[in-house]
């Protein structure tokens, strides 16, 4: 960028060219007042709070519209400046109700700002005024226009940023308000609560509603830590007054999420305060938990896991671990079950999201991560999402993907449900669930076909090419419309505009993984990838979106049966040997089972007791009424949790755990970028740190484990992990750090295999399209796919917790086709009898085209409905994922 | 629910502007006449047919005092409040005809017959006070002459 000096104040400032006066003088920490100017929108410049002069320019500029030039003068405080912006404050002044005595928003409020230090009391418009009501039509938001300023900044950010224009100017002159379509409801628009019209309202207008009589702004305290939903990893601020929490933000400088957040993060944290939460330890007596002490319970769980061991074996014993927890929770979990249980039966829920991501880009690049970062996404041409419901699932993500396309990139859809995102897409491909190898083998027939590959980086880069080249000979595109049930044109179309892109990012979730084929898809993507040399360079790649906050973070730590942390297998003897030496124990030298193994394995009486921290497989695991017999006929369960899920209540000895709020330590969001978290309240009655939790149980069973803080825990980590190497709590700061970053020297890694893969080359699989294990049939006509809802996460432990979210989306229905629900008779709300082969639940319809003819979708979040015991324990013959996305099953009206 | 008709007429207007941009206020103003006003239902159909939000829509069309979103009478009568027509008293004229419809200004007969508007300046204060039905113009009123010439549109 080219620079301008410029004069500010009689300062010198070099400014960048193209800048404004006001964004100018704020890099040379000059403020100038402003109200519709916000940093992250373009400015309505509609104000005039931000005027200034200019030598030579006869009237005042509103700087947050004047370009800087070369030499320019600018006065930004002189008498007749503050003249001009006393007199926009006294016309604001007029008709605004001076209610800041009790207003939510004094003390953050910039209109109160302003009138302080320009010494505006009152004003000399004394005129007409409009009493508007206030709004409260949802649980979250409260207009007031009576305060509204008329900024324009709430309709920018919903329009710009969130694409979801659900507020505009209505009327006009002295009439004009804020308001929606119609001043529909806000519940009756298209608004999805992500609160962020709310976070840039310079004034009083906009209110959480469950704010509202907590205290004023001045007395909250404010930490600043890391959402616990998804894997976005977006950073936020507690407020806090009495170890309560009363609202969150999200600072600006934010770097995932530039301070926007969705619906959860912003009003999801009533969860934390519940009254529900745990206090106590509990011990089974008779079938009733009783309240007992840290010590009595601790000791009760190491007697018996002695006791096992003895009888048994240490891999009767089997651990699960959390991607809720931080890090350094987590490796601890891992190590408590290799050095001190002596298994390596551990694993966690990434098994059933991504473990055939890890398991496939393991294979094709040598690391399992998403390649490259979420803000590479605005640097690509082409984006083809693949099985993701991104706008539900990784909403802010979602909005990076919105203003890359707004700003020209191609996007490319492939979803068999008709998500938001098909909305906006170039291309849309609607292929039936399961045949996504069939689809991308036939991308890449005619990339082949038309020579639009990447001739030099295959060379280069890559083998196992011309093996590969030949598999693909059977995928014309005539071909696979008949499997996939997309047209053979598109499929042309789509193709042609992937391999034409100089950049081109893969992005995808669990519309890949979750099948049976789920570690050939994964491979089959990242074919693709390489074939047009995708891979290596900023804005490109193949990204798998990581569901939650810190899934990342806890297979890198080692919370898988079969690696330590930084995927260092535990059948490689060297790398056994130093984990041996750092904890002074011998460890074992097999790998351990999978989550769903280990089901199985109780079943046939080869697990007898079970360590599961803060993880709900009863609602998360397919089959579940399978999951449920097997929990239930062990010998011995121990659940560590931050509510009585319905797992914990299986348990013989339940723990109370700390939430995220309540601790210290980090978590690793999906582009890999560790970031740290701060406590911001005590945990409730005796309830600790899981890391507390874990030192203490390991000391009672005669390995003590010493740590003052989880930073000495990241000593340890980084001592052991190559690609944790340099990651120190000191050198974290605001922005964390992107592994692999192997010592304290390094920043991070934005991009991966950058000059050279991981495992050297980049590898082509040969891969074959394989139907789902289950087709539908006669008997089970349709094909159920399963998925996750904007306003909940997961099993609901915490989501359900929360009024708000509850009421917006209060339960669990089936979304049908009008098709299918007119064939089956079926009426919206009606409550049906969901059957598969292996239980059946009742929900209420839904009737959406949605959901393509012939497939029914429900999400997991809900215990009366609970989803998963309807799916398919089938599992992928490597990375032992079962197939949560298609299971046949039919529907059954129930009789009145 | 708009009827499919209805849904095609709008279609077909929106066919005819789609290769002009920010066609918006142009195919406001021909449904409206299509319709006679801008019905809700239409409003909700072409936000999802132009992709355009409804509240920029509502903003449209609450922002310009030509659209009317609720039916209007068959005859638009538009009294002059102007200064040269308030002199001469207007306000009279007015009254008058709230008596005699048995509305205000900015409403419609439940016969669907008239709707009385308020304008600023006909451009014909030579001939104050003015008032216009539909397109023709009575200039020089007096409260009594008012009845019979409403009379002559029922
Ligand atoms: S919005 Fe600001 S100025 Fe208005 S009453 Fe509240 S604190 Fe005072
Ligand atoms: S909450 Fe989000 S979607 Fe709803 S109006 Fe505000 S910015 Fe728009
Ligand atoms: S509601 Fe707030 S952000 Fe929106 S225009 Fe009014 S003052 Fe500005
Ligand atoms: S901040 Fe510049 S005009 Fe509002
Ligand atoms: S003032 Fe009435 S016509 Fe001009």
């Amino acid at each position: 960028m080219a620079k301008v000096k410029i004069k500010i104040d009689e300062k010198e400032i070099l400014a960048e060219e193209g800048s404004t006066i006001l964004e100018a003088a704020k890099q040379a920490g000059i403020d100038i007042p402003h109200l519709c100017y916000e940093e992250r929108l373009s400015p309505p410049s509609s104000c005039r709070l931000c005027v200034v002069e200019v030598e030579g320019v006869q009237n005042l500029v509103a700087s947050c519209a004047y370009p800087v030039r070369e030499g320019i003068k600018v006065k930004t405080n002189t008498e007749r400046v503050k003249r001009a912006r006393r007199v926009v404050l006294e016309l604001l002044i007029s008709n605004h109700p001076l209610d800041c005595m009790t207003c939510e928003k004094s003390g953050s409020c910039l209109l109160e700002k302003y009138a302080y230090e320009l010494g505006v009391t009152s004003s000399r418009f004394q005129g007409e005024r409009i009493n508007y009501p206030v709004v409260s039509d949802n649980p979250f938001i409260e207009r007031d226009n009576n305060k509204c300023i008329l900024c324009g900044r709430c309709v920018n950010v919903c329009e710009e940023v969130q694409q979801c224009g659900v507020l505009d100017f209505a009327r006009r002159g002295f009439a004009t308000l804020i308001t929606t379509g119609f001043n529909r409801p806000l519940t009756e628009t298209a608004c999805v609560f992500c609160g962020n019209c709310l976070s840039v309202c310079p004034v009083g207008a906009l209110t959480e509603v469950e704010r509202k009589g907590r205290g004023r702004e001045w007395e909250f305290k404010k930490t600043t830590t890391i959402c616990p939903y998804c894997g976005c990893g977006c950073q936020i601020s507690l407020h806090t007054k009495n170890n309560t929490v009363v609202k969150v933000t999200s600072p600006p400088s934010a770097p995932v999420n530039s301070g926007w957040l969705c619906t959860k993060g912003k009003f999801g944290f009533e969860f934390i305060n519940s009254p529900e939460r745990l206090t106590d330890p509990l011990i089974k007596e008779d079938g009733k938990f009783k309240k007992t002490s840290w010590d009595k319970a601790l000791e009760f769980i190491a007697s018996k896991f002695k006791q096992i061991k003895k009888e048994y074996g240490a891999n009767f014993i089997a651990g699960l671990s959390s991607a809720k927890c931080t890090n350094e929770e987590n490796y601890l979990f891992q190590k408590f079950m290799r050095a001190v249980i002596g298994t390596n039966n551990v694993d966690h829920c990434a098994r059933l999201c991504h473990s055939s991501t890890v398991a496939g880009l393991a294979r094709a690049f040598g690391s399992g991560a998403m390649t490259n970062s979420i803000a590479e996404i605005l640097k690509a041409d082409c984006i083809l999402v693949v099985g993701s419901n991104t706008s539900e699932t990784h909403p802010i993500v979602a909005l990076q993907i919105k203003k890359a396309v707004k700003n020209g990139a191609k996007l490319i859809v492939a979803d068999p449900r008709k998500i938001e995102l098909t909305e906006i897409s170039h291309l849309w491909l609607r292929h039936k669930p399961g045949t996504d190898v069939a689809l991308f083998n036939s991308f890449m027939w005619v990339i082949l076909n038309e020579e639009l590959q990447d001739k030099d980086f295959i060379e280069k880069r890559t083998e196992g090419f011309e093996q590969f080249k030949k598999v693909i000979e059977d995928y014309n595109p005539q071909k696979v419309q008949e499997i996939t049930g997309v047209a053979a044109d598109d499929i042309i179309k789509a193709a042609r505009i992937y391999a034409r892109a100089k950049k081109a990012s893969i992005l995808f979730t669990m519309g890949i993984t979750q099948h049976t084929t789920g570690t050939d898809n994964v491979l089959t993507l990242a074919n693709l990838a390489m074939l047009c040399g995708n891979v290596g360079k900023e804005g490109t790649g193949v990204n798998p979106l990581r569901g939650q906050n810190n899934v990342q973070g806890a297979c890198d730590m080692g919370a898988l049966p079969d690696v330590y942390p930084g995927y260092q297998s535990v059948e490689d003897g060297r790398i056994r040997e130093k984990f041996e030496r750092s904890w002074g124990v011998s460890l074992p030298d097999k790998k351990g089972l999978t989550v769903v193994e280990m089901i199985h394995a109780i079943e046939e009486g080869k697990i007898k007791g079970m360590y599961i921290m803060g993880e709900n497989p009863f609602l998360s695991d397919p089959n579940a009424t399978r999951t449920l017999k097997a929990l239930k006929s062990l010998d011995f369960l121990v659940v560590q949790d931050i509510f009585l899920s319905e797992t914990a209540s299986l348990a013989d000895v339940v723990l109370p755990a700390a939430c995220f709020a309540e601790k210290d330590g980090t978590f690793t969001n999906t582009e890999r970028r560790v970031q740290r978290l701060h406590k911001a309240i005590n945990p409730p009655g005796l309830s600790k740190a899981d890391w507390e939790i874990i030192c203490e149980l390991s000391r009672m069973m005669g390995y003590p484990m010493h740590y003052e803080h989880p930073a000495d825990i990241m000593k340890e980590i980084a001592s052991l992990t190559p690609i944790y190497g340099g990651i120190l709590y000191s050198r974290l700061g605001e922005r964390g750090i992107q592994w692999p970053c192997p010592d304290p020297s390094h920043p991070g890694t934005p991009y991966l295999h950058k000059d050279k893969f991981t495992r050297g080359k980049g590898k082509f699989h040969s891969v074959t399209y394989k139907p789902p294990k289950e087709s539908p049939d006669k008997d089970y006509p349709l094909i159920l796919t399963t998925g996750r809802v904007l306003f909940h996460f997961h099993t609901g432990t915490m989501t359900r917790k929360v009024k708000g979210l509850n009421m917006i989306y209060p339960e669990g229905v089936i979304e049908i086709n009008p098709r299918d629900a007119a064939n089956l008779n079926l009426s919206e709300g009606e409550t049906v009898k969901v059957v598969s082969r292996r239980g059946s639940v009742n929900a209420k319809v839904k009737i959406t085209d949605k959901s393509p003819h012939g497939v029914v979708f429900m999400s997991f979040h809900f215990a009366e409905s609970a989803a998963n015991i309807l799916t398919n324990d089938a599992l992928d013959p490597v990375a032992k994922i079962p197939e949560y996305k298609v299971a046949a099953v039919k529907i059954e009206k129930i009789r009145e | 629910m708009l009827s499919k008709e209805d849904e095609e007429k709008i279609n077909q207007i929106i066919d005819r502007y789609r290769d002009d941009s920010g066609p918006l206020i142009s195919i406001l103003q021909e449904v409206q006449t299509t319709f006679g006003y801008l019905p809700k239902d239409a409003l909700f159909h072409l936000s999802r047919r132009l992709k355009i939000p409804e509240s920029k829509i509502w903003g449209v069309v609450t922002f310009y005092s030509q659209f009317y979103l609720e039916p209007r009478g068959r005859n638009t009568i538009k009294v002059c409040l102007g200064t040269a027509c308030h002199v001469k008293g207007s306000d009279k004229i007015l009254d008058k005809l709230r008596k005699i419809l048995g509305i205000k200004e900015g409403q419609t007969t439940k016969d669907l017959k008239f709707s009385l508007e308020t304008v600023r300046c006909l451009g014909t204060c030579f001939l104050a006070p003015v008032m216009m039905i539909n397109n023709d113009y009575y200039g020089r009123l007096t409260p009594d002459r008012v009845e019979h010439i409403v009379n002559q549109y029922r």
